[in-house]
């Protein structure tokens, strides 16, 4: 039972640390790696991406973050 | 011993013992210092474990995969921070919690896991990555002693003027610095996580640097962004709000 509890604990624990509040951010960063990989692998120069990612995402999470507090 | 083998691996190591620093330092004054440095401890335990076990075998430890991860996860987290950070600075204003004013609603009245493990990551990778270069440099000239002391001294220089930054950074306010350190982590976590993946940075290590000017002009701006926004929704809420005189009955 106790072993359960710290199992079950552990995995919350980096739920939280990956999703936090929003997990679309953490989406958007597990999309924006894969595809920065396959530029990669195509030869195609892919430092741009994550960052532009990583920038939109937290735009688009700030915009409904606001919306959600005029409700 | 080697003066060209020390000062090499002095230099070589460097950039990664700023990264460690940097982000012990950031969890220690955004957070706490006791989890910062019992994460920075655990993580050199786990550094020499590996390095016990596998000595010069070092050279042969795949970092790709490691950096992908610690900074893919590091990536996650950063942009919830740097998020925070902006939301909070656009409601708060950039001087709130000055001094030992507590702002921080993340921490947990218990053991903080969270900035434990930041701490421990960024340890037990930039480490390797500082062992890993020891091996390499020491070996190919034959001399191991000369690059561990240069990698030694370039931990005890970095880590010194980490702590001699200490009382700078805790003036400013804890507001602003949930917001650069969570640029600071984003840009750690990008630039670990290409590198992973084998992205080609352009200025190499220096990525580090146009990356945090990157997100920390997107944040500013972002601040100005938000508080825009919540203006914008004001007189909505002005017309929800009941008059305190009744008016208008």
């Amino acid at each position: 039972m106790i072993l359960w509890r710290w199992i079950r604990a552990f995995l919350l624990f980096w739920v939280d640390y990956i999703f936090g509040d929003d997990w679309t951010v953490a989406a958007v960063i597990g999309v924006a790696l894969l595809a920065t990989w396959g530029l990669v692998q195509a030869d195609v120069p892919a430092w741009w991406l994550l960052p532009l990612a990583v920038l939109g995402a937290t735009v688009r999470s700030l915009h409904a973050a606001v919306m959600r507090e005029r409700r | 011993m080697s003066t060209s083998v020390l000062v090499s691996t002095f230099l070589a190591t460097t950039i990664e013992v700023i990264e460690m620093v940097a982000i012990v330092v950031a969890v220690g004054v955004t957070r706490s210092w006791r989890v910062a440095l019992l994460g920075a401890a655990a993580g050199l335990v786990l550094l020499a474990v590996v390095i016990g076990v596998l000595g010069t075998a070092l050279q042969g430890v795949p970092l790709k995969p490691v950096r992908l991860v610690v900074g893919a996860l590091l990536l996650a987290f950063g942009s919830q921070w740097l998020r925070k950070g902006i939301l909070l600075v656009s409601r708060d204003g950039w001087a709130t919690g000055i001094g030992e004013e507590s702002v921080d609603d993340d921490v947990p009245p218990g053991f903080d896991w969270t900035g434990f493990v930041l701490s421990f990551k960024g340890v037990s990778l930039e480490g390797l990555e500082v062992a890993v270069i020891v091996v390499a440099f020491g070996a190919a000239s034959d001399a191991i002693g000369s690059a561990a002391i240069g990698a030694a001294a370039s931990v005890i220089i970095v880590g010194a003027l980490g702590l001699a930054s200490y009382r700078l950074v805790a003036r400013i306010p804890r507001r602003a610095l949930q917001l650069f350190v969570g640029a600071l982590l984003t840009t750690f976590g990008t630039f670990w996580a290409g590198e992973g993946l084998s992205v080609d940075w352009p200025g190499g290590d220096l990525a580090l640097v146009w990356l945090g000017a990157f997100y920390v002009a997107a944040a500013l701006l972002l601040v100005s962004a938000v508080s825009a926004w919540r203006r914008g929704i004001a007189p909505r809420h002005e017309i929800e709000r009941p008059s305190p005189a009744g008016a208008g009955r």
